[in-house]
């Protein structure tokens, strides 16, 4: 189980690295592999709530699935530094998590294919 | 690239998180190879705790054996139930099946009541008398009332002093009375203490009614007694009342003599505190409540008629084994709201899915977002992110938050059409139904 772990933060080390090329350091500066595998998960399911399944439902609220990671990415940050006049919710609900956490939930939803 | 379909174990792999996948597919099977078996689950409940957590749990681990037991072949949800009060929403609107659950994710629904849980033999009674065995069990049964506990108000009371705090008959009677209400009439709701299901609920439902008043019987008036001094969004429903509603509605907290301790159905009379009478021609009282009576049988239940859990499992803080979700728990700042329900039902369903394995659960967080409809462009919402903290359930600081007061027409507008959006999105991810289903 143990070597499961160091696996997955590994793995994950390695997507960091690639989050911090693509958009900078952020003030938080982002610990390597500090954020587990599951967590990220459990982190993207609490918006399909209003995103539907895998963020595949096509509403007044965009769907997540399969739309560039930079741009979810540069989204999901903006919302928690308060650069989105126009924005209602999210504003409130990325102040809940780092930006760290942001990249990876980011990550999630860009690798999904928008089809089901 | 790799090929379609993408589904969420891919993208875990994708994305360089493959661990979960590996680590559930690796670790579901030595705890219960043993015992042939890749762990039952049973769920009692399928609204938005129960039906989210059956669905997430086949999702997860597709080899657990996971059954759902629900009465109704159809689920009305609660929310939206005011839009369909003034008029604005079609009752069908609000109904949801089981459909996907059983033929995409393979979960065993069974139509029928559960009766009493013995926790020693892990085996749950149904009301026609089949017996369900579990090694884990997930309660989500929701609210019950606790009749009588407000003087005079018992079931044979709702019956013409409708709660309408249960989506089914009960919504049609509040309708029927409406409808049939003259015009200067007195519209009267009765508000509970906390905690009870859907803080901002009775604040969205006289703004609705009054939607329907004003536009149909412009000379009633909407009166709300309340056994609290504040409620949930309160500056922002007042303002929007003022813009909308003039002084149709009035509200009368705790401190002004708005606590209702005595219901007359017959007379359609409520008496408060210091014995004002109040007459309504349509009188809708929110009783106060308590987990569903499964949570009683189970002994999950403390003196408080609530159920006290373990902050990042929601296991049963009374019987391991057992979890319970959604409104029969204790969860403060946790809000009785079906969004946080279904964000339970997935955490508890990751939850179970590890102690089924013999793993440590992921550190969780829960989200909630409360959309009240004020009128028919007029949104407000809640929003909150909790967190465990030293054993805690807690807001996590700095986030969350109500709508900002005295915003643009244009803001409210939008809330208002992310409330039906959301109603859409949460629909689809807890029961399946498509968009315009
Ligand atoms: C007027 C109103 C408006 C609301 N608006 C909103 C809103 O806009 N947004 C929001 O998030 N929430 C809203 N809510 C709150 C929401 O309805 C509840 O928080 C939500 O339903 C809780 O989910 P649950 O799974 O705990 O219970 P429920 O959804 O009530 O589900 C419980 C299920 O368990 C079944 N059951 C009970 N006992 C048994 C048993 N012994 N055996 C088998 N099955 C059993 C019942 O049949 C039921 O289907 C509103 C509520 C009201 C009253």
């Amino acid at each position: 189980m143990r070597e499961l772990i160091l696996l997955v933060g590994l793995a994950l080390g390695a997507v960091l690295a690639w989050g911090i090329a693509w958009g900078g350091n952020g003030p938080e500066a982002v610990e390597e592999g500090a954020v587990d595998a599951e967590r990220a998960e459990l982190i993207a399911l609490t918006c399909t709530a209003c995103h539907g399944t895998e963020g595949r439902v096509v509403t007044e609220i965009p769907p997540l699935a399969g739309r560039p990671e930079a741009v979810l990415q540069a989204q999901l940050i903006a919302f928690k530094r308060d650069e989105m006049p126009q924005a209602t919710v999210m504003p409130r609900l990325a102040k809940g998590f780092t930006e760290e956490e942001l990249r990876v939930v980011a990550r999630y939803f860009a690798s999904l294919d928008a089809d089901e | 690239m790799l090929g379609k379909p993408v589904n969420r174990r891919e993208a875990l792999k994708r994305i360089g998180l493959m661990g979960a996948g590996a680590v559930l597919a690796g670790c579901g099977l030595p705890a219960y190879a043993n015992r042939g078996s890749n762990g039952r689950v049973v769920v009692v409940g399928g609204g938005f705790g129960g039906a989210t957590a059956a669905k997430y749990l086949k999702r997860f681990q597709p080899s657990l054996d996971v059954t759902l037991v629900e009465p109704s072949r159809r689920y009305y949800t609660c929310p939206f139930t005011n839009l369909y009060l003034a008029g604005l929403r079609d009752f069908e609107s609000l109904g949801h099946d089981y459909r996907e659950l059983e033929d995409t994710y393979g979960v065993r629904v069974v139509h029928d009541l559960a009766e009493d849980v013995d926790v020693d033999r892990r085996r749950l009674k149904l009301a026609e008398g089949a017996e369900l065995s579990w090694d884990r069990l997930i309660l989500s049964p929701g609210i019950d009332f606790r009749w009588g506990a407000l003087e005079g108000y018992d079931e044979a009371a709702a019956e013409k002093a409708p709660h309408a705090w249960k989506a089914g008959p009960q919504t049609h009677l509040l309708r029927a009375q409406l409808e049939e209400m003259e015009d200067g009439g007195n519209f009267v709701l009765v508000a509970p203490e906390n905690p009870f299901r859907c803080p901002p609920g009775p604040y969205e439902r006289v703004s609705l009614v009054a939607h329907y008043l004003k536009h149909n019987k412009p000379r009633s008036k909407v009166l709300l007694l309340d056994a609290k001094d504040n409620f949930s969004k309160q500056g922002l429903f007042m303002e929007g009342w003022a813009e909308h509603y003039g002084d149709m509605i009035e509200w009368v907290g705790l401190s002004d003599d708005g606590r209702v301790i005595r219901v007359d159905a017959d007379r359609l009379e409520v008496e408060t505190e210091f014995g004002t009478i109040h007459r309504a021609s349509v009188l809708n009282v929110v009783p106060p409540q308590k987990a569903g009576a499964i949570a009683q049988r189970a002994g999950v239940a403390d003196e408080s008629g609530w159920v006290p859990v373990e902050p990042n499992t929601f296991e049963s803080s009374r019987v391991p084994g057992v979890y319970v979700i959604g409104d029969a728990t204790e969860a403060a700042p946790m809000p009785k709201s079906g969004f946080v329900a279904s964000n339970q039902g997935k955490i508890t369903a990751r939850a179970v899915v590890a102690d089924l394995a013999g793993r440590e659960v992921p550190e969780a967080s829960w989200t909630n977002t409360c959309y009240s409809v004020i009128a028919p462009e007029w949104g407000i919402t809640v929003a909150n992110v909790f967190e465990v903290h030293n054993g805690d359930l807690r807001e996590v600081p700095g986030s969350g938050g109500v709508s900002p007061s005295g915003a643009a027409a244009s803001f409210r507008r939008n809330e208002a059409l992310y409330a039906e959006a959301w109603y859409a999105g949460i629909t689809q991810d807890v029961w399946g139904t498509r968009p315009g289903e």
